[in-house]
């Protein structure tokens, strides 16, 4: 192998998994260090200036980071990356000190941002402390768009949406709520210089079985519902709930439904139950609300009596798999399964719908009907629209919509000064040793055995009275710092200078996970298999010294590297040293 | 600081035969200086006992003073241990193994606790054939009190913060075969692939086992003037060959070309794959075995790997034809026999 090439940023940034994961590239374990040393507010705005919706995304976040984490390899759980975020926010001071200058004479650009969701208001948050002029036009009462209209209070207090949404449309941002546009041709003749369309995917899918048209009055879309319910325009269901789909709008409609009059509330999913969309912990809170989740169902018709809906029928199916694991429902034969039902809900999915983008803009749609939109600009086809969020490639998440906002900005940026939307600017990258002394770092190197500490719960008697009445605590600040302690702290990279070794062994022999090894240099693939311990991660790379003066290279598997310093501190030359790499993604202006 | 250990392990270590991993046989973290030599021995120390399957609580392991005899500590932490006086380990394990014969013996030792000290108790041990792995782990100072030169320190090399040295080297490995070593064999720290074959070889070897292996003290006798030094050993060292340990019972993987190798079954029906590389040597006899040691002496080299190998060595507790039982299983009836038998064994002289 060639050696690494360690000042790729992108090396680094891959060793510190949970960064890497996250769409938006929130630099995980230096908040959750802030966080460990009480620094809530450094924390927050660490978050703030990365994902813009701490307070949000510490209670919603779909955390692709948490499966990522370290942790995992070496342990049952990942760290709480998701809950600490909000201990940040649940302790962080005043922070509109801060928040950046929002200059008084405008740079004279015009942006027209489409639906204030997560994605638009992302844009809008890197746009207006630039000087930009930005128009939000939205069909809701207020901002947010699906963070209010389909996350429950139970999971999202209004004051925390109302909260970090206002931080945004505080920066001089021109809003226009309650309007539905139904014109993109309308909003491009007002001369803006750029458009943003963040939509979301707005359409929920339905299924139309027998019985459907005698049974409408009482099946509802999930997300229409949830809406509904959130602008109060719902107050009750019936007494019998069956839930259709098996995704997180699912659970949170099943999980509302118990709180807005739903005694037997039942989800019934088609797919085995490990193979629900839903997130795990969605699912272990909706069994801890009494509800159960039949899988292996397939919904096949509505039953009415007397012009009334009575239930369900469905047919019980098993999964099998091909050779290339693909999946087939197959029907057991029994007899079709009856519920009873005074409402269904079906949460089967959600699509995106244009009918108010015209096709005549110079806007390609693909055979989906999907905007023709490039991935790394988020510009269309027409280079003053750009898309983001669910809008742009379908129905994914807030972090995902976040991140969209953030490159979609920067486009915006480079296009309204005329240059080249495809020239991306590369990452603010910093790499600093944490040596203090000879046994001494600057970060809390100690590896913490403790196993993931649970969210506290309000009581159940409590919080399915009322929907509003939020279901998760939170940690509290002393539990918050011991599971903070439980990162591993992966930023702080092991960095190998092979001038300096005198090939001793030291670090081979303290090694607790038996990631380095000296060995003759070969191909990937073979080499993977000389090493200290079995190598068998290929999403993991190797890190590859040059050649020593033995003829030998070090091999430093990133695999399940604790990153305890353990090797730094036995080295007698320092050719290891612990540098802390701190990787940001450059927003629009910087 | 780091004075523990992370708990977590890599999770997909291999396990041996009794169904442990290396952790299981690891000790507490070391106190060493960073980058002492000592703690790659204990590291190959850990790598053998694992791979040979050795049951912990079957193995004692034995010291005397210094930094090398500090190191018990530092593996094998679920095996019986005892750190005994300066220079006094040999008489220890006599008296360990004499009541106990069924446990494994694994003395630590340092150049200064075995060439200086300890010189007449290790003589004694070599010469009674004591069923025991005796490592020394030789930096050719004493590091724990600052790196003054050691006993084995060689004539003209000189410490980090020192004089060359005036006085002749003791050579361990020439005395022990001197003074009837049934195993004699030279590594370095920095060489595990060599020493773990070695370490495994000396377990299975019954009778005295004497591994001197170079350990380099990073603190005090690392620099350009020593003969101690990584660099001084990896350029000067030239080893007798290289060999792979098979114990009992296990499949050889490796193809062994005729004519490369030489195999070679120890008394516990292990056995040894010797590739030479020094065609003068012959390590199973003992004048071959001196002659090569002065050969290298002469040109400045260090000989390492299996110096000699006595495969009819006859231990300590054959020539005395000592119980099979160890002695501390025997009860008072099978030690007092009672006067009938003392009868018996009186007219029986008679």
């Amino acid at each position: 192998m060639k050696p690494t090439d360690i000042k790729n940023p992108e090396y680094f940034h891959k060793v510190v998994d949970c960064q890497y994961a996250c769409p938006a590239h929130t630099p995980v374990p230096e908040y959750i260090r802030l966080i460990a040393a009480e620094r809530y507010t450094d924390a927050y705005m660490i978050n703030w200036q990365s994902n813009v919706f701490p307070g949000i995304l510490g209670r919603t976040c779909d955390r692709p980071c948490e499966p990522a984490c370290r942790r995992v390899r070496v342990e049952e759980e990942p760290v709480a990356i998701c809950r600490l975020k909000r201990v940040a926010a649940d302790n962080k001071s005043d922070i509109t000190e801060r928040l950046p200058a929002i200059p008084k004479i405008k740079n004279g650009k015009r942006i027209a941002l489409i639906g204030a969701g997560p994605a638009s208001l992302t844009v809008a948050r890197d746009l207006a402390p630039l000087g930009y002029s930005i128009d939000i036009y939205d069909n809701q009462f207020a901002g947010g768009g699906m963070m209010r209209s389909q996350i429950p209070s139970f999971r999202l207090p209004l004051e925390v949406l109302d909260e970090e949404v206002g931080y945004i449309l505080n920066m001089g941002i021109n809003a226009t709520f309650g309007i539905q546009v139904d014109s993109l041709k309308a909003i491009l003749d007002k001369q803006y210089d750029a458009v943003f369309v963040g939509t979301g995917a707005p359409r929920g899918k339905g299924l139309n079985l027998p019985g459907l048209e005698d049974a409408m009055s009482n099946v509802f879309l999930g997300i229409d519902w949830l809406s509904s319910v959130a602008f109060e325009h719902t107050t009750t269901i019936g007494k019998r709930v069956l839930v259709l789909g098996g995704g997180n709008t699912a659970m949170d409609c099943c999980r509302t439904s118990r709180r807005m009059g739903g005694e037997d509330v039942r989800v019934v999913v088609r797919s085995p139950f490990a193979e629900m969309k839903a997130s795990p912990w969605e699912k272990e809170d909706a069994a801890s609300e009494g509800i159960p989740i039949y899988n292996n169902h397939v919904p096949k018709e509505f039953v009415v009596e007397d012009g009334k809906l009575k239930g369900m029928r469905f047919e019980k199916v098993e999964a099998r798999y091909d050779e290339a694991g693909k999946r087939t429902l197959v029907p057991t034969g029994e007899d079709l399964v009856f519920m009873e039902a005074d409402d269904v809900l079906m949460a089967i999915g959600q699509e995106n719908a244009f009918p108010w983008i015209e096709r005549d803009l110079g806007i390609e749609f693909d055979k989906w009907d999907m905007p023709v939109v490039n991935k790394t600009t988020f510009q269309s086809t027409n280079e003053r629209v750009f898309f983001g969020g669910d809008a742009a490639f379908g129905p994914e998440n807030v972090i995902t919509a976040v991140a969209h906002g953030h490159q979609a900005a920067v486009s915006i940026d480079l296009f309204c000064r005329g240059e080249d939307v495809r020239k991306r600017p590369p990452p603010h990258v910093t790499l600093a040793s944490q040596k203090m002394g000879v046994h001494e770092w600057s970060y809390d190197n100690a590896v913490a055995n403790d196993q993931r500490y649970a969210v506290p719960h309000a009581p159940l008697e409590k919080t399915l009275k009322d929907r509003k009445v939020e279901v998760e605590l939170g940690f509290d600040i002393s539990t918050g710092y011991k599971e903070a302690e439980r990162c591993l702290n992966c930023d702080v990279q092991t960095v190998f200078d092979e001038l300096r070794c005198i090939e001793c062994d030291a670090c081979v022999d303290i090694c607790p996970t038996d990631c380095i090894t000296f060995t003759m240099n070969g191909a990937e693939q073979e080499l993977r298999t000389r090493l200290e311990a079995p190598a068998g991660n290929l999403a993991q790379d190797l890190y590859v010294s040059a050649e020593l003066p033995t003829m030998r290279v070090m091999v430093k598997d990133e695999n399940v590297c604790l990153h305890c310093g353990l090797c730094a501190e036995r080295c007698p030359t320092t050719a290891w040293d612990m540098q802390k790499f701190l990787y940001n993604v450059r927003k629009a202006g910087e | 600081m780091s004075y523990q250990l992370p708990k977590f392990r890599h999770p997909e270590l291999p396990v041996n035969d009794l169904g442990y991993t290396k952790a299981d046989y690891e000790g507490a973290i070391s106190t060493l200086c960073a980058g002492c030599g000592h703690d790659s021995i204990s590291g190959a120390i850990v790598r053998a006992c694992h791979e040979l399957s050795i049951e912990p609580h079957k193995i004692a392991k034995l010291s005397g003073i210094g930094c090398s005899s500090k190191t018990p500590t530092y593996f094998l932490g679920k095996s019986h241990g005892f750190n005994s006086v300066h220079g006094r380990m040999p008489s220890v394990v006599t008296g360990a193994a004499l009541a106990n014969r069924d446990l494994l013996y694994m003395g630590v030792s340092g150049d200064g606790d075995t060439a200086s000290i300890g010189m007449g108790q290790f003589a004694h041990i070599a010469r009674r054939n004591l069923n025991m792995v005796y490592i020394v782990m030789n930096n050719g100072c004493y590091g724990l009190t600052k790196g003054q030169d050691s006993a084995t320190a060689d004539r003209g090399s000189a410490s980090k913060k020192g004089d060359p040295n005036i006085y002749s080297a003791i050579d361990l490995c020439g005395t022990a075969l001197q003074m009837g070593a049934t195993f004699v064999a030279r590594s370095f720290s920095g060489d595990k692939e060599q020493l773990v074959p070695l370490i495994k070889a000396a377990i299975s070897h019954r009778g005295f086992a004497l591994i001197d292996v170079i350990s380099p003290c990073v603190t005090f006798n690392n620099n350009s003037k020593s003969t101690k030094s990584y660099e001084f050993v990896r350029e000067h060292s030239e080893a007798t060959g290289t060999i792979d340990f098979v114990p009992l019972h296990k499949e050889i993987t490796t193809e062994y070309q005729p004519g490369h190798s030489h195999e070679v079954t120890m008394h516990d029906g292990s056995s040894i794959h010797l590739y030479k590389v020094d065609e003068s040597l012959n390590p199973f006899d003992r004048r071959s075995a001196i002659n090569a040691m002065e050969e290298h002496r002469y040109s400045g080299n260090i000989l390492t790997g299996l110096i000699y190998m006595n495969l009819d060595s006859r231990d300590l507790h054959e020539v005395l034809e000592t119980s099979h039982r160890p002695l501390n299983a025997l009860d008072e009836a099978d030690l007092c026999p009672g006067n009938k038998m003392l009868l018996n064994i009186n007219a029986s002289l008679r």
